[in-house]
């Protein structure tokens, strides 16, 4: 292998993880808090991406302006989704909910399907995404460039939020105990939706990005991403920021160094999520940064 | 309890509702594609065609009574299991004479044993998987199947590109890819006469949206031509990410790449692409392939895909049996399907052989200029 | 000898039964009969899955692997070799593989330890995580075993899939394997082991600090649930006469827990019931997926509509009801008697007909 090839599957591999860790956020945002898996998650990303196509294609929005009416519009969804599919299931037994979350995962994509159709849409990547980039032996596209720095960007500013502001702190609480959080005056559905809904944007925002990197939509483009990105989360230690970036590069290095160096194993690509997920489970269940949560009795 | 029975009664009642009407005077065939699921696209496509068959023919003559043709549509949902039921379904409630379909050569084998045990006959479309219709008396194809269309790709490869050395990256979950890939396979290296004219063969899954580990080994590979048999869905996003690592080399396809939407998501990236298919609509074959050209012009006011072509023929090879055949006899009419031969149909000449394949010309197209534009045709 | 009253209504129960079947059998169109022993089936299927998820509290979501990899073995067991030749036109089978066919009994059992095996090994490490990460390895695993069976050429024919399954699902071999599962779920929830699996499920951390061997009844669970799963797999594949690995993905999984949630996790009869009612309706309301005609206004077809249904009847099930049709209840012959169906028996008051 000579070095430009392996600079080559670097990068390439550096532009999927940073994909991968952006939506990673907003599954460990969403389990820090409820514990939950949503698996609803990959849809909304899905549903983020639709919107902004809609959004530039019926009402000729610019690029930034699809950024806007899918947040707002992908936020409003998670809040709702969360209201009426989580929420009544709060003290119920943990399968109950996550049956309620596959079910809803599978509404969504249901419905898209009959809204949208099945079949794939191409999507007009704005000019500044798409340039040509050339570092020597190199080459790469703008939008891969531009995610990475847009994830460094969300995970500084959510840092800052979670670390710094009251309603970070309120998060935290929640968190690590919801009764004792409640007694402490802390408004818990309110923390509880506007994480959901900030979750969920930032799921908007992956999809967008996504779309752009890979410009091709259909209803069912979010469940392999969604389930790769919840084993990022859960490898770099679930409830954990820094964990879920850590995580999505992590996977993105392994799924694609395997293949550069065995490319005999290209077909089983999809496993190698899955198998270092096991792996990390194995050796170290709460994940690679996350904290061993005893169980009270 | 009583909230219950309500609900299921009401549920019945809807069922009721929809229940046409029998008519005295009806011919049934069955529509058996997938509407739904991973594959719903390919099934509307085929829909199309025959529907538009069906507007344009509507009745046959039997016996010296005019026959009306009902098309009875019963969705797979790109299912196997939901496809034994479809099919079992239509040769059982509806009592369809003929059943049409499936894209999808997996889907069709399920529907085989079914179709033979009932002695209905049905037509694949345009699935090219040979065990379709291997050892089936009962499944016939208007359509070539994957060994030819890997030699005229082969061919192709070798003649046109000049290719001496070939990378295959195909869609290993796909039988039809894998299928193709290897017949590929095997042409190249008998036209080229060296074993290792394939340099390698990179695989990837159903619904994968990232190629480009796959795509910088075949980088460093440096072949002349690239084959890639996969489905438009995930081919589109290849070239477009082999473009964008600054791969040159050609990439030849098989049938499934001609739809708008590799045009529409891969943009300028599938510039150059070539591909064999059935069909080419700026060079009607047949009087036929005009009639279908202005009529689905006429209706849907866009170019129509190569696999809507064969569904407007399987749909015309049905009739054509049941008038020959003066029956509504499934065993009868099969037997008329047997004989069919230099039958003219919009995507070619039809004369099925002794596995009740079609043998037929291929196309070959390039995209030129954001449209599918005709190359050649190959003959068999 | 005389049998309780229970037992001699059990008895003509099943005489019933097996009449019924006998006359469907030979009256009934291929369609109905279909439909029937599909239900048969996901009899089967349902309660390999509440066993492991409803009795012993496991979220497993692997179940289409299992099912997949007892469907493959039965098959390679039970096809002719010119059946195999015809089908492995790509690549030839193994060589060890080419000339073996058993008959279908042997085959069918085979295929269920390979899957048992197969849970043991997958268990073992896995089974020790909590509800969501287990439920995420599980469905891992199910990914994995499909990715493998796609790749191995030589071995499963790929992608192409087998054809030419020998049709060995008639009506009595897919209902007695759907007797014999509720039998073994019903022998087994009233033996000490179930009472141990419930115990594990309702509170594991008690269970072990009374003295049960929480990880060996886990494994235990997890082996039995994946031999029943590979039986029904393989039911499933000669009821087809034809499998590819893109069968089994999550979606048959999800199809299944559907059955599971909506007759009651952890309740059998509930599984049995819903298998039946789940099946009849995914082919009654196919006329969802066409062109709608409701008297007060009409659609055109809109292919999904049926999903988009089921989902929503699982959210609502797990919602508002979230016991599903029986809960935890089991059927047995004095709900009948307190229904007033049935004359009560002189032990009456005590529950016991």
């Amino acid at each position: 292998m000579t070095l430009a090839l392996f600079l080559q599957h670097l990068a390439n591999a550096l532009a999927l993880g940073s994909l991968y860790a952006l939506i990673a956020i907003g599954y460990t945002m969403v389990y820090g808090i409820l514990r939950l898996i949503n698996f609803a998650h990959g849809d909304v990303f899905m549903l983020g991406a639709y919107v902004a196509f809609y959004g530039a294609a019926m009402f000729l929005l610019p690029w930034w302006g699809t950024f806007l009416i899918a947040i707002v519009f992908t936020a409003a969804l998670g809040v709702g989704l969360e209201r009426v599919a989580y929420r009544p299931l709060r003290d119920s037994p943990r399968i109950s909910v996550m049956i309620s979350a596959i079910g809803a995962s599978f509404l969504v994509e249901n419905v898209a399907v009959v809204l949208f159709g099945g079949r794939p849409k191409g999507v007009t990547v704005p000019d500044v995404m798409n340039v040509k980039l050339q570092l020597g032996q190199v080459s790469l596209m703008s939008v891969s460039v531009v995610i990475p720095v847009f994830t460094f960007i969300i995970l500084a500013a959510l840092l800052w939020i979670v670390g710094r502001t009251k309603t970070g702190m309120a998060m935290r609480a929640v968190a690590t105990d919801l009764d004792a959080a409640r007694l402490q005056a802390i408004d818990v559905n309110r923390i509880i939706s506007f994480t959901f809904g900030s979750g969920s944007l930032l799921a908007a925002f992956g999809g967008i990005l996504w779309s752009y990197k890979y410009p091709q939509l259909n209803p069912l483009m979010g469940v392999m991403p969604g389930l790769k990105c919840f084993i990022a989360a859960v490898v770099g230690g679930i409830g954990n920021i820094q964990g879920a970036v850590l995580g999505g590069f992590l996977l993105g290095f392994v799924e694609l160094m395997v293949i550069a160096f065995l490319p005999t194993l290209t077909g089983y690509r999809d496993a190698f999520a899955f198998v270092l997920l096991i792996v990390v489970l194995l050796v170290k269940p709460s994940g690679l940064l996350g904290s061993r949560q005893g169980e009270k009795v | 309890m009583k909230r219950t029975a309500a609900v299921l009664l009401a549920l019945a009642a809807l069922a009721g509702c929809t229940k046409s009407q029998k008519q005295p005077t009806t011919v049934k065939l069955g529509v058996f594609e997938p509407m739904t699921g991973a594959n719903a696209a390919g099934g509307a496509m085929e829909v199309e065609g025959i529907k538009l068959a069906n507007a344009l023919y509507p009745t046959v003559k039997v016996g010296g009574q005019e026959y009306k043709i009902e098309l009875v549509v019963a969705d797979n949902k790109s299912d196997k299991v939901e496809a034994a039921n479809a099919a079992q379904r239509l040769v059982d409630q509806d009592k369809v004479n003929v059943v049409l379909g499936s894209w999808g050569s997996s889907l069709s084998m399920a529907a085989g044993p079914i179709v033979k045990g009932k002695q209905i006959p049905a037509i694949a479309l345009s699935a090219t998987n040979p065990l379709v219709t291997k050892g089936n008396d009962y499944y016939f194809r208007v359509c070539f199947i994957d060994p030819f269309q890997g030699t005229v790709m082969a061919n192709y490869a070798f003649k046109e590109v000049k290719a001496k050395k070939a990378v295959i990256i195909r869609e290993v979950s796909n039988d039809y890819s894998v299928g193709l890939a290897k017949f590929f396979s095997d042409s190249f290296k008998k036209l080229t006469g060296d074993e290792n004219a394939i340099l390698g063969e990179l695989n990837y899954n159903t619904n994968d949206q990232d190629f480009t580990a796959q795509l910088t080994t075949l980088k460093s590979m440096k072949p002349d031509v690239i084959f890639a048999p996969g489905n438009y869905t995930e081919s589109a996003l290849l070239m477009k990410q082999a473009r964008e690592l600054g791969i040159t080399a050609p990439f030849l396809g098989g049938d499934t790449w001609e739809t708008p939407e590799l045009i529409d998501v891969g943009k300028q990236s599938v510039e150059g692409a070539v591909f064999s298919t059935f069909f080419a609509t700026e060079v009607p074959i047949t009087e036929t392939s005009k009639q279908f050209l202005d009529a689905y012009r006429k209706q849907y006011n866009k170019e129509p895909a190569a696999v809507t072509a064969l569904g407007f023929d399987g749909y015309l090879v049905a009739r054509a049996a049941i008038e020959k055949a003066q029956s509504l006899e499934g065993a009868k009419i099969r037997d008329a399907l047997v004989q069919t031969a230099n039958f003219p149909g919009a995507a070619g000449i039809i004369s099925f052989d002794a596995n009740r394949d079609a043998t037929k010309s291929a196309v070959i197209k390039v995209v030129k200029d954001g449209k599918f534009t005709f190359l050649t045709t190959v003959q068999p | 000898m005389k049998l309780a009253r229970t037992h001699l209504l059990s008895l003509a129960a099943v005489a019933v039964l097996a009449a019924f079947l006998f006359v469907a059998d030979t009256w009934f169109d291929a369609f109905t009969i279909r439909v029937m022993n599909l239900s048969a089936i996901y009899i089967v299927l349902a309660l390999s899955l509440n066993l492991v998820n409803g009795f012993t509290g496991l979220f497993s979501l692997g179940h289409a692997g299992f099912m997949a990899v007892g469907a493959y073995t039965c098959a390679l067991l039970t096809m002719s070799p010119e059946q195999k030749e015809a089908n492995f036109f790509l690549a030839p089978i193994v060589p060890w593989l080419a000339h073996v066919t058993i008959p279908f009994v042997p085959a069918l059992i085979a295929g269920g330890l390979v899957a048992a095996l197969l849970g043991v090994l997958i268990g073992a490490p896995v089974l020790r995580l909590k509800d969501d990460y287990l439920a995420i390895a599980t469905l891992g695993f199910g990914e994995i075993i499909r990715v493998v069976l796609t790749n191995t050429q030589t071995i499963t024919n790929g992608a192409l899939g087998l054809k030419g399954l020998p049709e060995f699902a008639s009506t009595a071999a897919v209902w007695a394997c759907a007797a014999l599962a509720v039998l073994f779920m019903v022998a087994l929830t009233r033996s000490s082991y179930g009472r141990a699996m419930k115990a594990v499920r309702d509170d594991e951390i008690a269970a072990g600090a009374m003295g049960v061997n929480v990880f060996r009844v886990k494994v235990m669970s997890f082996a039995a649930s994946s031999f029943m799963a590979g039986v029904g797999g393989a039911l499933l594949g000669h009821l087809l006469t034809t499998i590819d690995p893109k069968m089994f993905t999550f979606m048959l999984t999800f199809n299944i827990l559907l059955v599971v949630v909506l007759g009651g996790i952890g309740s059998i009869t509930g599984s049995v019931v819903a298998a039946i009612v789940v099946t009849i309706f995914m082919e009654l309301l196919r006329f969802l997926d066409g062109p709608l005609n409701l008297l007060v206004f009409q659609t055109e077809g809109r292919p999904g509509l049926r999903m988009v249904v089921f989902s929503i009847l699982l959210m609502a099930v797990v919602l508002f009801r979230q016991r599903g049709l029986m809960g935890n209840r089991e059927f047995s012959w004095s709900m009948l008697s307190r229904a007033g169906l049935l004359p009560k028996s002189e032990k009456g008051k005590h529950g016991l007909a």
